[in-house]
């Protein structure tokens, strides 16, 4: 079932999980998922389809609080371990940019 | 009762008898750590000021005679993924160098609450990725017993530091053995609390539904009263289960003869060391002459768990590790002009080679096309993997097997195949698949003298019966009062 990663898909993959990798480890990478995503169709040699999935150990559903206000995070501790802030902003780089011709 | 040097009765014995202040412990603790940074690497960063302050305070408290937690004076270690309000917590990433948690975890917080003394945050693979303790961004923790071999996975500094009696005790975290294997590797006892024993409030995502914090101690009876201690119900961690903590420290002792031990033939099957299994069905054979009875059982599932287990903790780890994307804190790239390569370069440069390996599984678990075929595959597996135990909890109390096919491997070995690291792991995994709480415990050395150790394993919130038959067996053996070379460890 599974292919071996060529380097467009690990590419692509890299990009979704927005990770800037060095052409090196992409192809590191490529070699490495390729053998564990083969390891990984083990699972299919077993019959699942009248199995529920399980995603999570414990038969819990929603966890309800009481809707209450507490005391919150000053905003100067709160920004502290940021790279950049600006005031009581987090500051980023352009998040729109201009349409390129 | 025989207490190993060290431990934690003997460490408050000390201090009840005026033999030593908890400012004087607290002191030769930093102060053996600090001399043994460069030979073991067990340790990240050390907390001297605000852990002389709480010494100074509990001898202070002692000396007028005001009531004392169970844990008053006692160094504990911490992993470096469970948040300290004091210092740093790096998770041994790059990108959280620099990274001061602004709370304590609820278990740091119940720790300090009880007297305990926090002298260390400990080294660990990046986010708890990884079996050998070698993906730190502070490089490798070495293993007191052979510094050619690795402490293991991923709480490797913890139980290093315990194993060289640096610390009595210290808190790890186990998503799919990284309590457990080091505890084994490194010749001391693990306990994997049953998901939902103890809050996760302050341990660093990593894979939310297996995630759990735990203890690594120097025998059953000092992992129960830590155990005791950090467990418990936390409205700040949904998933902490409200039912009663029980003293598990005083409820150690266990008549192994109403005891049923289950052995599972395929744990002692290829791929299993002879010197392991050997010495693993020697220490079940203890139980069997204390009294226990061996039942056998069949766990079908087991060989699928690995994978099983990989696909699950990577899929969750991609989704809890795209916070690390250097706008709130952690490393933030130099030159991105726009928000998306800011992203992208801060978590190239920021996150480590196995965390991105492990992002890109679950990313591409995840993604559109491949999402049914794997993480779906995963999660029905994990309902076959967990039916199995709940049948041989029908027929038995605990499970007994090898913690992991082999004695600690050495340095490097395994780097470069990824693969091969990730089966070390067949042994532990499916506990956390399955919540169950599960334990290892010393059993012996190897010809090379490296410690060998047995994993029992009981249904969730089984832990004082987990405990007890753990106990029965140290009852029993030496092995656990074994340490390391002396010229290693100090």
């Amino acid at each position: 079932m599974s292919e071996s990663f060529n380097e467009e898909q690990v590419r692509q993959v890299a990009h979704l999980a927005r990770l800037n990798l060095s052409p090196e480890r992409l192809a590191e990478f490529g070699a490495q998922l390729s053998k564990i995503v083969g390891y990984f169709d083990l699972l299919q040699e077993l019959d699942t389809d009248d199995v529920e999935p399980t995603a999570h150990p414990l038969d819990i559903t929603d966890v309800m609080r009481d809707d209450t206000a507490h005391d919150a995070l000053d905003v100067e501790r709160a920004l502290s371990n940021a790279p950049d802030h600006d005031g009581t902003y987090f500051r980023v780089p352009k998040v729109l940019q201009q349409e390129d011709a | 009762m025989k207490t190993t040097p060290g431990s934690i009765a003997s460490v408050l014995d000390a201090m009840q008898r005026k033999e030593c202040s908890a400012v004087a412990l607290v002191r030769d603790t930093l102060e053996q750590i600090e001399q043994t940074r460069d030979t073991l690497n067990a340790v990240v960063s050390l907390l001297p000021d605000t852990a002389l302050n709480a010494a100074r305070r509990v001898d202070e408290a002692r000396a007028k005679g005001t009531p004392l937690g169970p844990l008053a004076g006692v160094p504990v270690a911490v992993k470096d993924n469970i948040c300290t309000g004091d210092g740093t917590t790096t998770c041994g990433s790059r990108s959280l160098a620099d990274f001061r948690s602004l709370y304590d975890a609820c278990a740091v917080e119940r720790l300090k609450r009880a007297g305990a003394i926090v002298v260390a945050k400990t080294n660990l693979d990046e986010f708890g990725m990884g079996s050998s303790c070698e993906h730190s961004v502070f490089g490798a923790t070495y293993n007191p017993w052979s510094l050619d071999r690795v402490a293991g996975g991923s709480s490797g500094g913890s139980a290093a530091a315990v194993a060289a009696r640096l610390v009595p005790v210290a808190l790890g975290s186990d998503t799919g053995g990284s309590i457990r294997q080091p505890a084994s590797y490194c010749g001391v006892v693990g306990i994997k609390p049953s998901y939902g024993r103890v809050s996760r409030f302050g341990l660093v995502a990593y894979a939310s539904s297996l995630d759990q914090i735990g203890v690594i101690a120097l025998n059953v009876e000092d992992a129960a009263r830590v155990l005791s201690v950090i467990a418990g119900h936390d409205p700040r961690d949904s998933t902490s289960v409200d039912r009663p903590v029980p003293n598990y420290a005083d409820q150690l002792e266990c008549d192994l003869s109403g005891v049923r031990v289950g052995v599972c033939e395929d744990h002692f099957g290829e791929g299993l060391d002879a010197e392991v299994a050997s010495g693993v069905r020697g220490a079940i054979e203890v139980l069997r002459e204390r009294g226990a009875t061996l039942v056998p059982i069949a766990l079908p599932h087991m060989r699928y768990a690995t994978a099983c287990y990989y696909l699950i903790a990577a899929s969750e780890a991609s989704s809890n590790l795209a916070r690390y994307d250097g706008i709130h804190y952690g490393h933030r790239a130099a030159g991105a002009d726009d928000i998306v390569e800011l992203y992208a370069a801060s978590r190239g440069e920021g996150l480590g080679p196995e965390v991105q390996r492990r992002v890109m599984l679950g990313t591409h678990a995840l993604s559109s096309g491949y999402h049914d075929a794997y993480y779906l595959k995963a999660l029905k597996v994990r309902t076959l993997v967990k039916r199995d135990f709940q049948q041989a909890f029908e027929q038995v109390d605990v499970i007994a097997s090898p913690v992991a096919p082999a004695t600690a491997f050495r340095l490097g070995e395994k780097l470069g195949d990824p693969l091969s690291m990730y089966l070390t792991d067949v042994y532990t995994v499916s506990a956390n698949l399955a919540g169950l709480c599960a334990a290892s415990v010393p059993v012996g050395l190897d010809s090379h003298g490296l410690p060998i150790g047995m994993q029992l394993q009981a249904a969730p919130f089984a832990e004082a019966l987990l405990l007890g038959v753990a106990h029965a067996y140290q009852r029993a053996s030496d092995f656990h009062t074994l340490a390391p070379p002396e010229s290693i460890s100090t």
